[in-house]
């Protein structure tokens, strides 16, 4: 065992030092609790400082500087907007800890040393997560930033516990109804008009350029014709969807149906296979990666088509509805609860069909370990 | 070889038209092919010897002349599935487990399923991959793999295998040993084989003749007799037969090729 | 194996273009018909005016605010909003596509130095990698269009307006894929490379200028012509909540308050040759640096 001096460490101790010099940290009274949060703080960073950083050590040093932040973050209560320099050399310390973890989690990045496992590959970005929350409750807090600007996270976390019926009908009258609809007509037709295109060339060299350059434009602008021509309930936003998610399938799946090589169709034809038996067998296999491509993009391109389709008009239900009306009313925890449903939403879609890409194309070279 | 060859080409032509101008890959080409032989295709690159394989095998359109395979044309020839073809990398479907791959032919011809069962297992056997069928390719070496893609070529059970440098991405070890080991099934199977490579101990090695071939334009240059017995252990290369026989071949490519170009 | 001649090849690759977007203005014609019909059957109605076949097809080729607005109708605003009014009036397109491009320029601009700054920081250091990536991949899975609206509204409750907030959200939309671009393009050298460039005892500052950077190029060519479509996306949908004031998103959004259809598709049209004409733009500076670069010209 040695001291290992590391600049996260040592500048925690200074901001530690200079933090216990500048008590209080609020106006609120608390000393008793100030001076253990530093306490707990100074070993944190004592531990961060020995060598070799076994598991137990990092555990212990990463456990107390995060237990220390968020006592931190309780003697804020009642005392919002009083924060004073202490507060945050406190926080800086608490961070800079923090930080120490996740580099030491995260090797020395040479070439050769193993990375994290998949345990670690979660832990790390939670981290990071985490941090960004516990920032911006802090700061917020500590430094009374008006509600109608920024919410605190606690602030959206209660908003969304207490409108769960509301966003349980947007969510429905959006993503049950529109996005999935959409997503899946669209994907659909854009995935038969490939194959329609792969049979007869002329159409793929027409389609091809044509579905490129659409890929750039600004398609969402076609929801006010939508709603004109569909009304204002949940077929114009999916009418929406469909024309975006498209192209994107289309693209794509011509793309992968090209992506077998000259050997393996060469081989189709010593088969004397026919088309049918050469695109189910070779090219639509070969495809897949592509095709999953074109429907995490698709996955993206429903939600946010389905959520800025209803800015421009909806019954009183819905995603995109409930942001444009809560921001009028400057309900911003709302708006905030609806941003944390979308995304939530969207990285779970994002992820099953990340998961059906694993289990259908586990042969392809990315996933060999 | 007096029956009627398996495969002839008489005034065989095949020019490409490019960007530069039009190329000459095959050029007045007459060659026939009789039952159970094993011809080589020699030559430097540029020759034409994969092309000739390819209108053989019809996946190139002569330009000029006639050829017949079968006695039919090799269009006929491929929709009755007349050969197997094995390519310089194995081209298995990296999403099919080797045996799904070795049955790939079969499935495309509609076999039943015990009947395409009972090839993919005893050819499997003969290349000596039993026990790998579960795999899938990436899982096994470069020459296990070939070994697989010509089980796949044996598993149609035609009566001609035809190889486009088949051993050419391996190294000289599994090459060699690979070699022997399609020596016997040559002799076990009886079938007829085209084989296409440029190193010349692989061509003496292996064949009944040797076909030497040189470029611009496309043309053979002189086919060499190849009686070296059925039997030929790997230490055959050196004796002096083999040595004559490959010098043979070695004139024959150098007054086929000019080298300054 | 070897294709024809070049010499058809230009005929070969606009014919089948030119051909579906003939198919396509046939077919807005026969849809125009079709769902601006109807109506006007129930207006001749009730004005007790009997037309026939081919008068009903004109009438509903020149309504004031068709279902479907006619190519012809949409292409006669188009220039009239284009070349008719001088480009400083407020019925000018040209106005409205500056107020659009411009914010969207500044957001792009701003977009692509902060995802080249964020892509060097996540390839040099290691716990950024572990720990900052996985947000930016995920973000990616997020609408974060969503988010627009409340940008708008909080800079504006904090005095910033016109064209910063704008700005910023293209800023916002056109980082990821350049960040995630660039990551990928600054690791994209081969092992080799990298090899070699540490066999001549290369400093990472070194590996990084003659290796890396090069090696990027054109990943960031092609991440910035996602990022500048995204941020033209990005610029439209901030003008929504602006309570429509200029720009091609206010545009719509009137359109949609009025049912102008034509109005809404012209403006839709001008977005979409604004957008091209950005794209192409940045794939013309592509080949010419990649040219520049000497790459092999395709």
């Amino acid at each position: 065992m040695r001291i290992a001096p590391n600049w996260q460490a040592l500048t925690a101790l200074v901001l530690i030092a200079a933090a216990l010099a500048g008590l209080p940290f609020t106006a609120a009274p608390g000393a008793v609790l100030a001076l253990l949060i530093l306490w707990l703080l100074a070993l944190a960073a004592l531990a961060a400082l020995i060598a070799p950083a076994t598991s137990g050590l990092v555990a212990t040093f990463g456990v107390l500087s995060h237990a220390a932040v968020f006592l931190l973050l309780a003697s804020l209560a009642g005392a919002e907007g009083t924060a004073r320099p202490s507060f945050y050399a406190a926080l800086a310390a608490a961070w800079l800890l923090g930080w120490r973890l996740v580099t030491v989690l995260s090797g020395d990045g040479r070439r050769g040393s193993t990375g994290p496992g998949w345990g670690l590959g979660l832990v790390i970005p939670a981290l990071f997560g985490l941090w960004i929350l516990i920032l911006w409750e802090a700061v917020v807090r500590g430094a009374g930033i008006p509600f109608v600007l920024l919410p605190p996270p606690s602030a959206i976390g209660h908003k969304i516990m207490a409108s769960l019926p509301i966003l349980a009908a947007d969510f429905h009258q959006t993503v049950l109804k529109a996005v999935l609809f959409g997503f899946v007509v669209g994907s659909l037709a854009g995935f038969l008009t490939a194959l329609l295109a792969d049979r007869y060339r002329f159409l793929a060299r027409g389609l091809l350029p044509i579905g490129n350059m659409v890929s750039a434009l600004p398609i969402i602008g076609i929801a006010p014709i939508m709603v004109i021509w569909f009304g204002f309930d949940w077929p114009s936003k999916a009418a929406v969807v469909i024309v975006m998610t498209f192209f994107p399938m289309l693209v794509n799946t011509l793309e992968g149906l090209r992506a077998s090589g000259a050997m393996e169709r060469d081989l189709m034809r010593t088969y004397a296979a026919s088309h049918w038996q050469s695109l189910f067998m070779l090219r639509l296999p070969a495809a897949m990666p592509f095709i999953f491509n074109g429907l995490k993009i698709n996955s993206t391109l429903a939600m946010i088509g389905a959520i800025v389709a209803e800015f421009f008009g909806t019954p009183i239900v819905g995603m995109g509805f409930r942001i444009s009306t809560e921001v009028g009313r400057m309900n911003l925890d709302m708006v905030w609860a609806e941003i944390a449903l979308a995304a939530v939403v969207g990285s779970l879609f994002y992820g099953v069909l990340a998961l059906i890409e694993r289990i259908t194309t586990h042969w392809h070279p990315s996933y060999r370990r | 070889m007096s029956e009627k060859p398996v495969i002839s080409a008489s005034g065989l032509s095949l020019v490409f038209a490019t960007h530069d101008g039009p190329v000459h890959a095959l050029s007045n080409i007459n060659l026939d092919i009789h039952e159970g032989e094993f011809v080589s295709l020699i030559g430097p690159s540029g020759c034409g010897k994969t092309t000739l394989l390819r209108v053989i095998a019809d996946l190139e359109q002569p330009t000029a002349g006639t050829i017949t395979v079968n006695g039919m044309t090799p269009h006929q020839a491929r929709e009755r599935r007349a050969y197997g073809y094995v390519f310089q990398q194995a081209a298995l479907f990296p999403w099919r487990t080797i045996a799904a791959n070795v049955g790939l032919p079969l499935e495309v011809m509609g076999l039943d399923k015990a009947e395409a069962q009972r090839r993919v297992k005893e050819n499997i056997a003969l290349v000596n991959l039993a026990g790998f069928e579960k795999k899938h390719p990436w899982q096994l070496s470069g020459g296990m793999q070939q070994r697989a893609s010509i089980a796949r070529a044996l598993a149609v059970e035609p009566a001609m295998l035809l190889m486009d440098e088949p051993f050419g991405a391996l190294d000289e070890i599994v090459r060699d040993h690979l070699n022997e080991q399609l020596l016997k099934l040559w002799a076990k199977t009886k079938k007829t084989v085209v084989f296409v490579t440029h190193s010349i101990p692989e061509a003496v090695f292996l064949s009944t003749r040797i076909v030497v071939m040189s470029p611009r334009p496309g043309r053979i240059h002189e086919i060499i007799d190849c009686n070296l017995g059925a039997d030929r252990p790997l230490e055959i290369r050196e004796t002096l037969e083999f040595q004559r026989i490959a010098q043979q071949v070695r004139d024959g490519l150098r007054a086929g090729h000019s080298y300054d170009d | 194996m070897k294709s024809a001649g070049h010499t058809s090849s230009l005929f070969h690759r606009a014919a089948p273009v030119t051909l579906i977007l003939l198919l396509l203005v046939a077919a807005w014609y026969v849809a125009a018909y079709a769902l601006n019909a109807p109506y006007q059957r129930d207006l001749n109605a009730r004005q007790g005016v009997t037309v026939t076949t081919g008068e009903l097809v004109a009438q509903t080729m020149r309504q004031q605010k068709p279902t479907m607005p006619a190519p012809h109708q949409v292409a006669e605003t188009l220039w009239k909003t284009t070349f008719g009014v001088p480009v400083t009036s407020r019925r000018s397109l040209v106005y409205h596509a500056w107020v659009t491009l411009s914010s969207t320029l500044l957001g792009f601009v701003f977009g692509t130095l902060l995802g080249v700054v964020i892509a060097v920081g996540i390839t040099h250091v290691p716990a950024l990698d572990r720990s900052f990536l996985p947000w930016i991949i995920t973000s990616q899975t997020i609408p974060m269009l969503a988010v627009a609206p409340m940008i708008i509204v909080i800079l504006a409750a904090v005095g910033v307006t016109g064209l910063i907030p704008k700005a910023l959200i293209s800023t916002y939309l056109s980082f990821f894929p350049v960040a995630v671009g660039m990551v990928k393009g600054l690791r994209s050298p081969e092992v080799m490379h990298l090899d070699l460039m540490h066999s001549y005892d290369a400093s990472s500052w070194q590996t990084f200028w003659k290796l890396r950077v090069p090696a990027s190029v054109p990943y960031f060519f092609t991440s910035i012509k996602v990022a500048i479509a995204a941020s033209l996306v990005g610029a439209i949908v901030g003008e929504l909540p602006t309570g429509a004031v200029a720009g091609i998103g206010s545009k719509l959004l009137a359109g949609s308050y009025y049912s102008q259809t034509i109005d809404i598709w012209a403006a839709l049209i001008a977005g979409s040759v604004v957008a091209m004409l950005l794209v192409a733009l940045v794939d013309v500076a592509g080949r010419l640096t990649a040219r520049a670069m000497g790459a092999r010209p395709s």
